[in-house]
């Protein structure tokens, strides 16, 4: 097994535009999928993040720290949230992928995580 | 009989002996490794010893000990009781079993000398042409692993930097390492999705050697052999499927054409002017069949439907002969299920011919008009240019030209249209 990060893109802007009915709609959506997920053994961790201008960036260099307002990367396309699975191969999570995508109506990337040291 | 060569053995089995190592081994750049040490030494015992019975069965066995004997000494030395060989993925679950190199049973071994070596080079063309990887990645992917090219002379077949290409080949190993894209034969139901990245991959196979995209030579023939053989290799191992077969004889028609497709110059010589006997009378006969057998299927896809266009052409004994009324009602169906700017231009050269150049070119210029992109491509305008000589529209006509000469990327192809251009100014001032 192989766990994969699922993460669900999308230009923040959009999502402000969008109605309170459609947002409802894919709330619910994603919680269906949530279910069909953990029904199935194939889920560890999930979360929707708050906006990308809640973010705070951190760096620590030689012991000294410095906090500064975030997001890292000031990009239109950002993360606003994701899935933690595994799966037997890429097959299998693209498969999810395309559920998940469908469910939070945007695009969802599909990236392995490295396997943990023997 | 005459003895084969290491090379041509090497040309005719490469492919199903990596794609059998991969299942075995799991591991894609260890199967390769193993397979290139057992050529190694196929080249200093054959040509002395003399060719074993099936040597195609021999490379696979020996690559399989040499793979297993690596594994059994870094286990040693690493100390570990045996370091797990991982066993391909089972078709059904995609899951992998891993099991020590202690249960490989010899008999098995044996076994795969004396039989058919079980056929996998199917999974390893799903396998390269995934569409988690790049298009260019599948093909050069599927060339290197299944056709047994090195990266050097993909990258000259592609006209790209050897480092470039050797990092496009280290990558997408890497990726079918890291992601676990799976070692199977996709379900019937996922063919629709899984099935035309790998005609594409083929077909763009033979379209770079069919045209070379820039540079001297018009044709590189070496990879439309390649394609030919891949595109007959897809049939083999999936007969049932009707764009498999339409694929196959599209690239024969096609490639039957070769040798009339240039003069002595290395000039192309359009469909209307080849010497017709130049012509591959085999290969055209076993794309006909092959259309025919697809027509009883009656399944249309659009490489049966390019094929049958190209069985229309080959069928003439002379180009005056052609049946340009099937061909147009060939090109409307393509059309219909791809309906791109390019079979827009193809299907206005064929109404051009049954109604007429006024109707071809309102078609072409139609064609136009729904995709900006086919004006910046040679052919559009020098389609134009025909159509606008034979209104007697000249100074249309020498214009369309000169815009096809400025995007012309062929050396060959600019000399054809260059001379045209030329025909047409001697013939103005005659």
């Amino acid at each position: 097994m192989t766990q994969y990060l699922l993460s669900v893109w999308a230009d923040e802007s959009t999502f402000a535009d969008m109605s309170e009915a459609d947002l409802q709609r894919a709330y619910s959506q994603v919680d269906v999928f949530n279910k069909e997920l953990e029904a199935s053994g194939s889920w560890v961790f999930a979360g929707g993040l708050h906006a990308s201008r809640t973010a705070t960036v951190v760096r620590s260099v030689n012991g000294e720290v410095t906090t500064t307002d975030g997001p890292f990367a000031e990009t239109k396309e950002v993360m606003g949230g994701f899935w933690v699975i595994k799966a037997d191969d890429l097959d299998a999570a693209l498969v999810w992928a395309a559920k998940g995508s469908a469910a939070c109506m945007g695009p969802v990337e599909v990236r392995p995580f490295q396997d943990e040291p023997q | 009989m005459t003895e084969p060569d290491v090379a041509a053995v090497f040309r005719a089995e490469y492919g199903r002996s990596v794609a059998t190592l991969t299942r075995f081994l799991g591991d894609i750049d260890l199967a390769e490794e193993a397979v290139q040490e057992a050529f190694a030494v196929a080249v200093g015992r054959w040509p002395a010893a003399g060719f074993p019975p099936n040597p195609g069965g021999w490379i696979t066995t020996t690559a399989r000990n040499k793979a297993i004997d690596r594994l059994r000494h870094e286990s040693a030395r690493d100390g570990k009781h045996a370091e797990a060989v991982r066993i391909g993925a089972s078709p059904s679950t995609g899951s992998s079993a891993r099991i020590d190199t202690e249960l490989i049973d010899p008999g098995e071994i044996e076994r795969v000398e004396e039989d058919a070596v079980p056929d996998d080079r199917l999974r390893l063309i799903f396998t390269c042409c995934h569409p988690a990887l790049a298009r260019e990645a599948q093909i050069a992917l599927t060339l290197r692993l299944l056709c047994g090219l090195t990266t050097p002379e993909i990258a000259r077949a592609f006209l790209v930097p050897e480092p470039t290409m050797g990092q496009r080949i280290s990558r997408a190993k890497k990726k079918i390492k890291a992601a676990r894209i799976p070692y199977r034969v996709p379900a019937e139901h996922e063919l629709p999705e899984r099935l035309p990245p790998v005609l594409a991959a083929v077909y763009l196979t033979f379209t770079a050697g069919y045209t070379a995209t820039s540079g001297p030579d018009l044709v590189r023939a070496d990879l439309c052999e390649e394609a030919v053989r891949l595109a007959r290799l897809l049939v083999d191992l999936m007969p049932d499927e009707p764009e498999a077969a339409g694929l196959l004889a599209l690239l024969l028609l096609t490639h039957a054409r070769r040798r009339a497709r240039s003069d002595p110059e290395g000039a192309p010589v359009l469909l209307t002017d080849q010497d017709r006997s130049l012509w591959d009378a085999a290969a055209i006969a076993e794309g006909h069949a092959l259309v025919r057998r697809c027509l009883r299927r009656n399944a249309p896809g659009p490489y049966q439907l390019q094929a049958a266009i190209n069985a229309v052409h080959t069928d003439a004994a002379r180009a005056a002969d052609t049946d340009w009324r099937q061909i147009l009602a060939l090109y409307d169906q393509l059309l219909a299920l791809t309906p791109t700017p390019v079979v827009a231009l193809n299907r206005a050269v064929a109404l051009a011919e049954v109604a007429g150049p006024e109707a071809g070119l309102e078609a072409a210029d139609a064609a136009l008009a729904s995709g900006q992109a086919l004006g910046r491509w040679h052919l559009f305008h020098a389609t134009r240019a025909e159509l606008l000589t034979r209104l007697g529209r000249d100074a249309e006509s020498r214009e369309a030209l000169r815009c096809a000469v400025a995007l012309a990327t062929n050396d060959a192809e600019r000399r054809l249209l260059d001379r045209r251009l030329l025909d047409r100014r001697l013939s103005d001032s005659a």
